[in-house]
């Protein structure tokens, strides 16, 4: 009788190639997952990398593929609508790759330093990747929500992982409980959308909006500002951010790099799709909510981040900072401020995850020593690695020749240019907030060995208050030489250097990269 | 009124029954001294809700509310409950933030007074205040939702499996944390996972 009543029923044309990233990096996490129990006394560590670096690349391949057809063919929706393959997916796929990469190769140092042969971190890092390529592809709300899980319960994992380290275990339960939260009101959006559009599938919602004028749009506006606090958590976005600098301070030192790249990636996805492609005719709704949340955000994360003395928690608000910028672009909702809110993503993946790969190394066995008195004379002991902080930070100051100042550029002028200019005002206030906090790193790194001359060297470009801590840490800080020299391991040397080179490249000749988020934000499927 | 026009005196006492049972479920989940008390309440609410599932003619999603939810959810949060030891109570009374409940209830009335304020003055998207689907006759609830599973939300469907792999990773690595952190480190746990002994090793 159930067999008749289904009379016309077909299922949905599935394009594998669309979902080839995630199923890769889906794959290779089994693989070293079933490796681990089969093989007696576990996996070793170097295979377990060596593995995950294969699947890893081989899924950043196929992304490269997708980018080779969609040019080609152009955008396309499989598995009934729920999936999209369009540049915007694919270059969202590339960066949540490129991080992933980058933080293998620390993380594998660090496993090894913190006597670790387990490979929990290889199987959680590549599950939550594919969460967050999934979350740049999702065209279905419920779908994102799936992603949005799978991306956040391995990173909740992740941050406990280390047995030994007592403080990821606070964190680990705080982000945990915070996020269920957040997960719990972002699906109470959902129903309410769905509620007033009749569908959870965000090319049948812009359909719905294209045909219908809500009159009273209150379920609608009910469901969405719930939707957006779902998503402001998980990027880390004012008043949403409370749980973001205990959470990098307690997570492992290369998780923390991992989770402030690919979470904020994830998230700004899907934000992106859900906002600019599926509500684009609301954005009288959505606009207004964004652009106190950017503003709030640039200027809590710029203001509280001078005055931190752990490495650890100011790095937690610069990327709370961060956040505030790529919320400009995607407030702009212009082609422009899209594709300045991915150049600025993939800007901030990889310098993130190399700024969190020298904290790494430089916390030292239990990965404990964080506080900024660490990094006294620094680039003396060890010039290389003092230059590679130096560069990474004046990057994430928006410094020229960096490519973090293409990216705070992009978002400005597209904030100015779709005529946000007090969102461009404030950007830039933050930014000068941001370099003095930069900065003071970076002086303290290459801070000569008489003190006097070292204070007033940047007294020209940083406020009173800042001198005020850097005299401080002058006074309190150890000095230089009971500070040891790191050896910096083979493989976080080489993410230093891929992260550095990177930022640089992209600095000098941002041209291909721009091109790239340009292209990526016009073949952009609604 | 969210409330239909179109519904008839019987409906509005099955809906009212319901809309108390999971009102006051929820209450008695907070309010309860003993954890097995809350837990009970749960199923208060989760019935309640398999009631409005009925009201609203969705039969089988009644059935696995039921079956699911209050059956197979509850007791396991039961045997939680009672490994963890039903005896322990917790002084919630010290707070350590001052005036944060006052603040709580103040700041949930509001959002649930802005989000009734909303809806009630919303249109689903059917453009009436309230949506009933139409009844297909028997059978085809069931029909309808695995066609729905199969086709329309297939890779939710798939993902979701994605999703428990996760879960079960997860808590395994976390049991084997606090079953490392918790063992005497000289003692060999003779572990077969193998990674207990590097620990040791690490050990400062």
């Amino acid at each position: 009788m159930l067999l008749a009543a289904t009379t016309s029923f077909s299922l949905p044309s599935i394009d594998y190639l669309a979902i080839l990233p995630e199923l890769v990096l889906l794959g290779g996490a089994l693989i070293v997952l079933l490796a681990t129990s089969m093989v007696r006394g576990g996996l070793k560590r170097n295979i377990a990398t060596a593995i995950t670096m294969l699947f890893s690349a081989a899924a950043l391949v196929t992304a490269l593929v997708q980018w080779g057809r969609i040019s080609a063919q152009g955008a396309e929706t499989t598995i009934a609508h729920a999936i999209v393959l369009d540049g915007f997916s694919t270059f969202i796929g590339v960066t949540v790759l490129c991080a992933l990469i980058l933080s293998v190769l620390v993380g594998h140092d660090y496993l090894k330093r913190e006597g670790i042969e387990s490979s929990e971190y290889h199987i959680l890092a590549m599950i939550a990747a594919s969460g967050a390529v999934m979350m740049g592809q999702a065209n279905d709300l419920i779908v994102i929500f799936l992603a949005l899980e799978i991306l956040s319960i391995a990173l909740y994992v992740l941050v406990a992982f280390n047995p030994l380290r007592g403080e990821s275990g606070e964190s680990a339960l705080k982000y945990y409980i915070l996020g269920g939260f957040s997960s719990a009101i972002f699906v109470y959006g959902i129903a309410l959308v769905y509620g007033a559009t009749g569908s959870t599938n965000l090319g049948q919602i812009a359909n719905f909006f294209s045909e219908n004028q809500l009159i009273h749009p209150g379920l609608f506006d009910a469901g969405l500002a719930l939707v957006l606090v779902g998503f402001a958590f998980k990027i880390a976005a004012v008043p949403f951010h409370v749980w973001t600098p205990d959470v990098y301070q307690g997570a492992p030192s290369p998780i923390t790099g991992f989770m402030a790249s690919v979470a904020k990636v994830g998230g700004f996805a899907a934000l992106i799709r859900v906002t600019i492609a599926a509500m684009n005719s609301q954005s009288a709704s959505w606009k207004p909510i964004l652009y106190a949340l950017a503003i709030a955000t640039l200027l809590l994360g710029a203001i509280v981040a001078l005055v931190q003395r752990d490495v650890k928690r100011m790095l937690a608000y610069s990327s709370i900072s961060h956040a505030g910028y790529i919320l400009i672009g995607v407030e702009v909702g212009t082609l422009a401020g899209t594709s300045a809110a991915l150049f600025y993503l993939f800007a901030y993946s990889v310098m993130t995850v190399g700024s969190f790969a020298i904290v790494t190394v430089l916390g030292g066995d239990g990965d404990s020593d964080h506080d900024l008195g660490r990094y006294r004379g620094l680039a003396r002991r060890q010039p290389w690695l003092g230059g590679a902080l130096a560069v990474l930070l004046l990057a994430q100051a928006g410094i020229p020749f960096t490519s973090g100042f293409f990216a705070k550029l992009g978002v400005v002028s597209a904030a100015i240019n779709g005529g946000s200019w007090p969102l461009a005002l404030v950007a830039m206030i933050a930014a000068a907030i941001g370099v003095a906090f930069y900065l003071r790193v970076v002086v303290l790194a290459y801070m000569g060995s008489d003190e006097a001359d070292a204070t007033d060297t940047p007294s020209s470009q940083v406020n009173p208050q800042t001198r005020h801590a850097q005299s401080t840490l002058l006074l309190e800080g150890q000095s230089v030489a009971t500070i040891p020299a790191v050896s910096v391991p083979l493989l976080s040397g080489i993410a230093i250097v891929l992260s550095v080179a990177t930022t640089i490249f992209f600095g000098v000749i941002p041209g291909p990269l721009l091109d790239f988020a340009h292209s990526a934000a016009q073949l952009f499927l609604a | 009124m969210v409330l239909a026009t179109s519904m008839t005196i019987p409906d509005i006492l099955v809906f009212v029954t319901g809309a108390l049972m999971i009102l006051v479920g929820a209450a008695g989940v907070i309010v309860a001294k003993n954890p097995v008390h809350s837990a009970l309440c749960l199923v208060l609410t989760l019935f309640g809700v398999a009631v409005l599932f009925i009201e609203q003619q969705a039969d089988f999603l009644a059935a696995v509310q039921v079956i699911v939810y209050a059956g197979a959810v509850v007791v396991m949060f039961l045997f939680v409950i009672m490994f963890l030891g039903v005896d322990r109570t917790e002084d919630v009374h010290d707070e350590p933030l001052m005036g944060q409940r006052p603040l709580a209830i103040g700041l949930v009335l509001v959002l649930v007074g802005s989000i009734v304020a909303l809806g009630s003055e919303a249109k689903w998207s059917g453009g009436s205040h309230s949506v009933v689907g139409i009844n297909q006759g028997p059978y085809q609830n069931v029909a309808n939702l695995g066609k729905a599973i199969f086709t329309t939300y297939l890779f939710a469907f798939e993902i979701t499996s994605a999703l428990l792999v996760i879960a079960v990773v997860g808590a395994v690595v976390l049991a084997r944390r606090s079953m490392i952190t918790n063992a005497p480190r000289t003692d060999s746990l003779g572990n077969p996972l193998g990674a207990t002994t590097d620990f040791e090793g690490a050990d400062r």
